[in-house]
């Protein structure tokens, strides 16, 4: 296959960047997407030409670390995948590509296309545990958790972190991430103690991020690579407003 | 020196209690005074890091990734074992002890497995009480399978995401110290040095990689939780960034390497495609429980296959070969890894394999949607299924799968005490990093449970023991020569490497020292093949240091310089792994020696001159390593030969 | 009170204003609609003209409407502090962007549809409700009641082509606003559940978006017809 790559480049984050044309003439169609930018960091070694940057590192999709906007989409043409997981089958001979890193005021681009998602970590941080010391657990059959919870909990804590559903969102909101988070553990008996200060701090950090708001188009759960759901976001309103008007916090 | 395994006295079952009451505290007031840096923030690093915190040290985790998630436990599929019994199938601490020792073909030490079966249960409790959402039965309790072979129902799983549940455990009880300012994380920081003053290991020296800074770290204790070094093969199915840095630069300071030539070839990995391709994905080994492994049995239909003139459904049943069913008639298709994996190769090497490349082997879940329904198997495997379609672009609920072995888990290490210390006092090995708790062989959904007993279980009372004796005092600061010393060293070998700008690339030096080691020390090996890989891994590393091209500085985020320095160690590392095979003079695990085999072609271990631990000892550069015994006394379980017929 | 301020100020408390506002304004329309129908009556303005006269004399409904008033205010405000916070989240766009291949086109474009419709409102409010207030409407005399005749101000607006269309256009902004907007008012205040959400769906789909404004729309239509005499 001949591809023609526009690929964002961009010396660090002080200095502007531009889309930057290159031509790639042997892909196989078995190739990744990420295993083509291996072949064009090669050829750009060869020719003296500084490298594209971009964060990789499981290429199987559950690492989270990739993430290009590609031809539009985050992680690319196919629903249900990590950029690392697309191949270049899914791409036609000919085709003009072009890849961005995500656009997020939350995510400064740090390097060509790779981003600081830190803010992710901080929400985390915020309230994202459940408070247990190491060797204090009861025996783990002692909290009993109904099949579906258990269910629910996993569809929620599947999330990868990668950051697409902020860069598919046209608020670059970061709902469905912290949503999954905090649906994780609103569902589970584990996490009832803590409940309502985790849904408090966690979107408290979230705003102070500098995420947009949601506007429930929809677009990040169609982009994300765990296809997690909007439900999720229901259940963080439904939870942060619960945990506003219950709470014992009149500090805010 | 004299190796000290330090196992205590005693019946097997009371070691370890024995051993905990036997170690020094550190009083709680004083445990603020000392300083514990963690390299890595796997399932081994972030458990240690968070436990550790929760008893009042100050910690600074490091991680190259940007967030202490991403650390490839994340990528574990298929479970973690414990000792719980609740199928009451006949579980037990002693059972599980059994299994992993018998797995490990009897390379590891009674002691630490046994250790290792007995934390497995709290592993499991600690890791429901974090919210890891565990499968469950309608009842609400925790649902088992059985896994990797092992005849009883003891392993826990999430989907077959339990890899990824258990690591966001660690991380979220990690994050929940970092918000108590306990933890100090620091992210995209490579961890480059180890600095040992008077004998004990004082710190480290990181670079930053965004900034390309070169800083020094200082600590009363380090711990080494950096995961394996399968990326030696340059195709294997851990991540792309793994790598060996961290250990091998800790080797080169003092610390002993343990057994490196055990390297677990995993049998279901989705099979090579071009050479362009940069890494192999596993599909999980459950998927062994319901899929039939064969291939044609002439090889004039294989040849057909290969050459895309008939497909695997036109071949008759009676035409097919279920070649681990035919050989092993009990397991079937559940032999341990080592076993399965061989086998494929076997049946390739006869001219059987199917796929283009003639190295693939079929897993057919036909039988099983005839059996149970496209349903339940969808249930099941679904999300495996839908992977291996993303990367392959074939449907698995109609055509076979393709698998092939290919490296997974090295079961070598640094070799480590039963405290998991490295022959540099203050100096800690946990999880993959280390050689301790596997042996030659690690049975399935047994790495995450010894990650996370390292770091849960085990460290946070055994460097107490440490740290108590030399006392808040024994501490160096950074602007000791030694660091500065270690940073100059840093410095030099990032100049060397940028000012050699020569013609090939770090990953052209990588793909040719992987082929080495697969084509020679791989899934079987030779005395004559590792000699000759050998030299051409010494002929290629000199190669390296003449001809590589890194461009760029050191100045700045610098993705060629980052893999030059790792690609630099595996050309080393290499070096000693075929070491230690050639010397290995028996089959045993994932070590298979073709000059030792039974002959039915099965493993053969001598048990009278091999059962030891390799312990090698770093003495120069280009310098041969030298070997030190760690002899491994078997009072408890009998040594037999493995049989899986 | 700092929570209050606080919660309503974040960016999930926004859309609780931006929801609860928006849903309010939409129950408004069932009873406008409702009303309006009388304009379908034959009776010469009769059961309208009254029917206006009982909104505009009823303590409650006026209470009611000053909260309307509000609403609608709050709800325009809103909008625009949080279209300017969303669009500061991404000080960079995207050079190349395929948004249609995740969402629909009226959920990311509420912004514009609310804009056309804040304008109509202006508009409309001027022909009908300003000149109703303030303007010098004639008097009807049914049975010995005066009464403002809304109905012959209705009758001239609704007679020019242009005007008809302005407000065929804006009740296709109308049904576009609600179709996400009436179900995404729910999910803002965490509504959502297997068996209730596809009612919400269908009664913002099609009672919202499609019956209610298409009621409005045939209104100006019925009425053009009927004083040019094609009807």
């Amino acid at each position: 296959m001949k591809i023609t790559l526009k690929v964002w480049r961009q010396k660090n984050s002080n200095t502007p960047g531009k889309l930057v044309e290159y031509q790639l003439d042997n892909i196989s169609p078995d190739m990744s997407f990420l295993e083509m930018f291996d072949v064009l960091n090669g050829e750009l070694t060869k020719k003296g030409e500084e490298i594209i940057a971009f964060d990789h590192d499981c290429r199987e999709g559950i690492c989270g670390s990739c993430s290009m906007y590609i031809n539009g989409r985050a992680h690319g043409p196919q629903t249900g995948s990590t950029t690392c997981q697309l191949h270049m089958r899914s791409f036609s001979d000919g085709d003009t590509i072009v890849v961005e890193p995500w656009r997020a005021r939350a995510f400064p681009v740090i390097k060509d296309l790779m981003v600081d998602r830190t803010a992710f970590d901080r929400i985390a941080q915020a309230g994202g545990y459940i408070s247990v010391n190491t060797g204090s657990a009861p025996d783990a059959n002692e909290i009993p958790v109904p099949r579906e919870v258990a269910d629910t909990a996993m569809d929620a804590a599947q999330c990868i972190a990668c950051g697409a559903c902020v860069a598919a969102c046209k608020n670059a909101s970061a709902m469905l991430y912290v949503a999954a988070k905090v649906s994780h553990f609103a569902v589970l008996p584990q996490g009832q103690a803590e409940r309502t200060m985790r849904a408090e701090r966690m979107v408290a950090q979230m705003d102070t991020e500098g995420f947009g708001a949601c506007s429930f188009t929809g677009a990040c759960s169609v982009e994300c690579p765990k296809s997690i759901s909007l439900d999720h976001i229901a259940r963080l309103n439904r939870e942060y407003l619960g945990a506003k008007l219950t709470s014992n916090n009149v500090q805010g | 020196m004299e190796l000290d395994s330090k196992i205590p006295e005693g019946p097997l079952a009371e070691k370890w209690a024995r051993h905990k009451f036997g170690l020094k505290l550190v009083n709680p007031a004083n445990k603020r005074k000392y300083d514990i840096i963690v390299v890595g923030t796997g399932l081994a690093g972030a458990s240690a890091a968070a436990s550790l915190a929760e008893l009042g040290y100050n910690v600074k985790a490091f991680t190259f990734h940007d967030s202490a998630r991403r650390a490839h436990s994340i990528a574990a599929q298929g479970g973690i074992n414990a000792a719980k019994n609740y199928q009451n199938d006949g579980d037990s601490v002693f059972r599980l002890f059994y299994d992993t020792i018998k797995g490990g073909d009897y390379r590891a030490r009674e002691g630490n497995v046994y250790r290792l079966a007995e934390v497995s249960v709290n592993i499991i409790d600690q890791c429901v009480a974090q919210g890891v959402p565990f499968a469950r039965e309608y009842g609400g309790l925790l649902a088992n399978r059985s896994f990797g072979g092992a005849q009883v129902s003891r392993t826990f799983y999430a989907r077959g995401q339990t890899g990824q549940q258990l690591l966001l455990g660690a991380y979220h009880a990690l994050s929940r110290q970092v918000a108590n300012g306990k933890v100090k994380l620091i992210t995209r920081t490579e961890m480059l040095d180890v600095i040992v003053v008077d004998g004990k290991a004082r710190g480290i020296i990181t670079r930053n990689l965004l900034t390309g800074a070169i800083e020094s770290h200082s600590a009363h204790a380090v711990l080494l939780c950096t995961g394996g070094y399968g990326n030696v093969f340059y195709l294997s199915t851990n991540a792309m960034n793994s790598n060996v840095t961290a250990a091998w630069r800790a080797h080169k300071k003092g610390a002993y390497f343990g057994n490196p030539c055990y390297t677990q070839i995993h049998p279901t990995c989705i099979p090579v495609k071009g050479d362009y391709q940069s890494k192999l994905t596993l599909m999980s080994e459950s998927l062994r429980n319901d899929g039939r492994v064969w291939v044609p049995k002439s090889q004039q239909d294989a040849e057909k296959i290969r050459k895309g003139q008939i497909k695997a459904n036109d071949i008759p049943e009676d035409a097919r070969d279920y070649f681990l069913e035919r050989r092993y008639p009990s397991f079937g298709n559940l032999v341990p890894r080592d076993v399965a994996s061989r086998n494929a190769k076997y049946v390739c090497d006869e001219g059987r394999g199917v796929a283009p490349t003639g190295l693939a082997v079929y897993l057919d879940f036909a039988d099983a949607i005839r059996r149970d329904g496209r349903k339940t198997i969808e249930a099941k495997y679904g999300n495996l299924f839908e992977m291996y379609e993303k990367i392959v672009g074939d449907n698995p609920y109609e055509t076979p799968m393709m698998i092939y072995p290919a490296v997974h888990y090295t079961m070598g290490g640094l070799w480590v005490d039963y405290n998991l210390m490295t022959t540099i006092p203050g100096l800690y090995a946990l999880g993959e990093a280390n050689f301790s708790d596997h042996g030659a062989n690690r049975l399935g959904a047994s790495a995450l449970m010894q990650g996370l007993a390292d770091g849960y279980f085990v460290i946070p009372y055994t460097i107490g023991d440490y740290l108590a004796t030399i006392g808040p005092g024994d501490k160096i600061a950074v602007d000791h020569p030694a660091f500065k010393e270690g940073e100059q060293r840093i410095h030099d070998m990032n100049n060397r490497l940028l000012s050699i700008k020569g013609s090939k690339t770090v990953d052209e030096y990588h793909k040719a020292l992987g082929h080495i080691m697969w084509d020679y020390c791989g899934m079987s090996r030779n005395a004559e093949g590792l000699k000759k890989a050998k030299k051409m891994i010494q002929e290629l590393r000199a190669e390296f240091w003449q001809n590589v091209r890194v461009l760029g500085t050191n100045e700045e985020m610098n993705q060629s310089l980052e893999h030059a320095g790792r690609v630099a160690d595996f050309l080393e590392l290499g070096e000693l792994m075929v070491d230690d095979a050639l010397h290995r003079e028996e089959s045993c695990g994932g070590h298979f020696r073709e000059e030792y085999q039974t002959e039915e072609g099965e493993a053969k271990r001598d048990d009278a001159n091999f059962t030891y631990v390799a312990a090698w000892e770093y003495t120069g550069d280009n310098k041969p390593e030298v070997l030190h015994k760690e002899e491994l006394e078997f009072e408890n379980v009998k040594l037999t030969q493995r049989s899986y017929k | 009170m700092a929570w209050v301020t606080q919660t309503l100020s974040s960016s999930l408390g926004r859309k609780v204003i931006m929801s609860l506002t928006g849903l309010f304004l939409s129950s408004f329309l069932i009873v406008h609609v409702a009303g309006n129908l009388q304009l379908f009556k034959s009776d010469g303005g009769r059961a309208f003209n009254e029917y206006t006269y009982f909104m505009t004399h009823n303590p409650l409904i006026i209470t009611i409407s000053y909260l309307l008033y509000t609403s609608i205010l709050v709800h325009a405000l809103m909008s625009i502090v949080l279209t300017r916070h969303n669009q500061a989240s991404r000080p960079v766009k995207y050079a190349y962007g395929r948004p249609e291949a995740n969402s629909t086109w009226s959920s990311r474009n509420m912004g514009i549809l609310g804009t056309v419709l804040f304008l109509f409102i202006v508009i409309h409010m001027r022909t009908f409700w300003y000149e109703m207030h303030f303007g010098s409407v004639p008097m009807a005399e049914y049975d010995g009641k005066q009464y403002k005749d809304l109905y012959a101000v209705v009758l001239e607006a609704f007679s020019q082509w242009w005007y008809v269309l302005l407000y065929v256009i804006c009740m296709v902004a109308l049904g576009y606003h609600l179709v996400h907007g009436f179900q995404s008012g729910f999910q803002s205040l965490g509504i959502r559940h297997k068996k209730y959400t596809p009612i919400i769906e269908f009664l913002g789909t099609f009672v919202f978006a499609i019956l209610i404004p298409a009621l409005f729309a045939a209104m100006p239509i019925y009425v053009f017809l009927q004083v040019h005499g094609i009807i």
